[in-house]
């Protein structure tokens, strides 16, 4: 189904008959651009038209995935469980997938999504933390789940120790190890050094994937990157509707791959149909790297943060910026959104804006 | 003065850390620690403050506990092995102190509802988890203003102060504090979320509690009420401290903690272990004040058939 590119390289890359599996993001990452506000019939939508381009994976949850509807986390209009029933009704080929972080998401909810349809999940630790997830990828391969692990905010851990860490994870049973750069935050060498190494410890058939977000511009490169270094699995989203400036936008990486001939196996020119005609005009803000956004990249921070960020900022009069720094600084990763509004009101203390002290 | 003489099962982290504290206790005296490790760090510890030790587990521990006059035990290992450990000693007539999230005795949370238990005389008391012990007072300090309809905590820890068996076992802490909010904290839905964060030099436990009440938030009352509460918990634990808060959103209550410990076994970021473990010891003290002016007696309680 690939689209046939109209111009030729004119240096081959040498990643020419590579295949790459696109794993979809829109509804899953997406939903954080949306603060959860995706109802199911846009969702039922969308995937109708990822599964006839021929994306082999997407993603259905709430942004934080399983267990994610939270005052924490914000509540979506769907529970997960309809969700992902809705969107197995209509899919025809492709395969379902959720998210699960492990002291967020339990084992009780990923067999409650195995039983609505779900047959992938992304088992999501912190970089440096993959023993707290040996409970869950077991559980899904017990399910028969294809499982990834899923290390979050990997610009945080050298490459030897997302290496140690990816190791980890295979042994408890994975089958695909994620790169995943949560804060958009890594340079391209970066993930380049760390997939290789990855590919030389790992088993030959465990997969290696990278799921890149857009804060520095890098989401294309990165992946591109990734995939010459060994990644069989790119996460990417429509329009790059995710956190932060978005994911990889899945249009864009599908038109670069058919021009490096890299085998996706997806319709360009549907994807872009999809992005163009049904996700654009349903976005609430262009998800690009505006300052906010860029800051995310530029200080690491857990893309996820954005909205609630400028949410805080507005309401303790602390530029979203200068909080997204602090937390930055204070080294706060994914899943610690409270610690948004307190360093919000901590600084607004300290700037004697708030007045009401603990 | 006369003093109980105790138990420790499991030498890890909070094993280790409760062992300090009960040394200071006036009515307390850890007599034995129990590991399966014999190189682990919490036995030699025990081994240098004067502790009979073992390494083969609990049944290294039950020949002993007569002749030792062993009244109470606290186990810190894990959920799977706590029924079967609790069952051999309660069968010995000694009263358990649960850290595990097995939680098959009554929960505690000492200015919550130890007073109340006390009475009952239970022979086993489970002390939920370092994040329940951490929040479910705030909830519960809301709730007596206004009812609590929903409940939601999140608990950062530091990864350092983070044992291999809570790691392996996030789901059990995750059920065992979320069920726990309502069942002790009075709240009507509770939800516990957990992170674990790696920053070096460790970031200290940290708390938010999120609390959705029905109707207007009385903010005056609320605010007393939970101010009120951190000072009984700042009985047993000096390092719980109000960061940001009581902020009012709605009918949304949040509430900002920070918990340092007193640095006994792991330095002071792992408030997590001394909410834990200074619980525990304030429990155990309780009964054991009963057990002393008699008016608690321990029963061997009859094997099960």
């Amino acid at each position: 189904m690939t689209s046939e590119s109209v111009i030729q390289q004119k240096v081959k890359s040498g990643l020419e008959g590579r295949k790459v599996k696109l794993h979809d993001m829109s509804l899953r990452d997406g939903m954080h651009a949306k603060r959860e506000q995706i109802p199911v019939e846009m969702m039922v939508k969308i995937a109708k038209g990822l599964d006839a381009a021929g994306v082999p994976y997407m993603q259905v949850t709430h942004g934080a995935g399983l267990g994610g509807n939270s005052i924490q986390h914000g509540r979506a209009l769907a529970s997960n469980a309809e969700y992902i029933s809705a969107v197995a009704e209509v899919v025809k080929q492709a395969v379902i997938s959720v998210l699960l972080i492990p002291g967020l998401g339990t084992m009780k909810e990923l067999e409650e999504a195995y039983q609505c349809g779900a047959r992938s999940v992304h088992v999501a630790t912190h970089c440096t933390e993959a023993d707290t997830s040996p409970q869950h990828i077991a559980f899904a391969r017990k399910l028969g789940m294809d499982a990834s692990g899923f290390l979050m905010m990997s610009h945080l851990n050298s490459a030897e120790g997302l290496t140690e860490q990816a190791l980890l994870m295979e042994s408890y049973g994975a089958n695909t190890v994620y790169v995943t750069d949560s804060a958009g935050a890594m340079l391209t060498h970066e993930v380049t050094h760390a997939i290789s190494m990855m590919r030389d410890a790992l088993k030959p058939e465990t997969e290696i994937g990278f799921h890149g977000h857009h804060n520095l511009g890098l989401g294309i490169a990165n992946s591109i990157a990734a995939i010459g270094a060994g990644a069989t699995r790119i996460d990417a989203s429509l329009a790059g509707l995710g956190a932060g400036a978005g994911n990889a936008p899945i249009e864009v990486l599908a038109a670069v791959c058919d021009r490096m001939e890299i085998e996706t196996g997806s319709d360009t020119f549907a994807l872009m149909d999809l992005a163009e005609d049904v996700v654009v005009p349903f976005t609430d803000h262009v998800v690009r790297a505006d300052r906010e956004a860029l800051t995310l990249g530029f200080a690491g921070v857990y893309s996820t943060f954005l909205l609630p960020a400028k949410r805080a900022g507005e309401r303790f009069g602390i530029p979203a910026r200068d909080i997204l720094v602090e937390l930055g600084r204070k080294k706060m990763i994914g899943g610690q959104e409270d610690m948004i509004q307190d360093t919000a009101m901590t600084m607004a203390r300290q700037r004697g804006l708030l007045k009401e002290s603990a | 003065m006369n003093k109980i003489k105790c138990a420790l099962i499991g030498s890890g982290n909070i094993g280790t850390d409760l062992m300090f504290k009960l040394l200071r206790s006036d009515v307390l005296e850890p007599v034995w620690m129990v590991g399966i490790d014999p190189n682990s760090d919490g036995l030699k510890r025990a081994r240098d403050k004067g502790l009979k030790v073992t390494h083969e587990g609990v049944d290294g521990l039950l020949p002993h506990v007569e002749a030792d006059g062993i009244q109470i035990a606290f186990d810190a290992t894990s959920a799977y092995v706590h029924a079967e450990n609790s069952r051999k000693l309660n069968e010995l007539g000694v009263f358990m102190v649960d850290l595990t999230p097995a939680a098959i005795g009554p929960l505690c949370v000492p200015p919550v509802n130890l007073g109340d238990l006390a009475k009952a005389t239970p022979m086993n008391v489970n002390m939920i988890s370092c994040a329940g012990q951490a929040t479910i007072p705030i909830v519960s300090a809301v709730g007596a203003v206004q009812s609590v309809e929903y409940a939601e905590i999140i608990a950062s820890l530091s990864s350092k102060s983070i044992g291999p068996g809570t790691r392996a076992n996030l789901d059990e802490f995750t059920f065992t504090t979320s069920n726990a909010i309502e069942k002790v904290g009075g709240a009507k839905k509770g939800k516990a979320l957990a992170i674990i964060n790696p920053a070096d030099p460790p970031m200290i436990m940290r708390n938010t509690i999120y609390c959705e009440v029905e109707g207007e938030p009385d903010r005056e009352a609320i605010t007393r009420s939970v101010k009120d509460m951190i000072a009984q918990v700042q009985k047993y634990v000096p390092g719980y401290k109000l960061v940001n808060g009581p902020d009012f959103d709605g009918n949304r209550v949040a509430v900002f903690m920070e918990v340092a410990g007193l640095g006994d076994y792991l330095p002071t970021y792992a408030g997590n272990l001394d909410i834990m473990t200074a619980a525990a010891a304030r429990t155990a003290e309780m009964f054991a004040e009963r057990i002393l002016d008699g008016s608690m007696e321990l029963k061997k309680l009859e094997p099960a058939q």
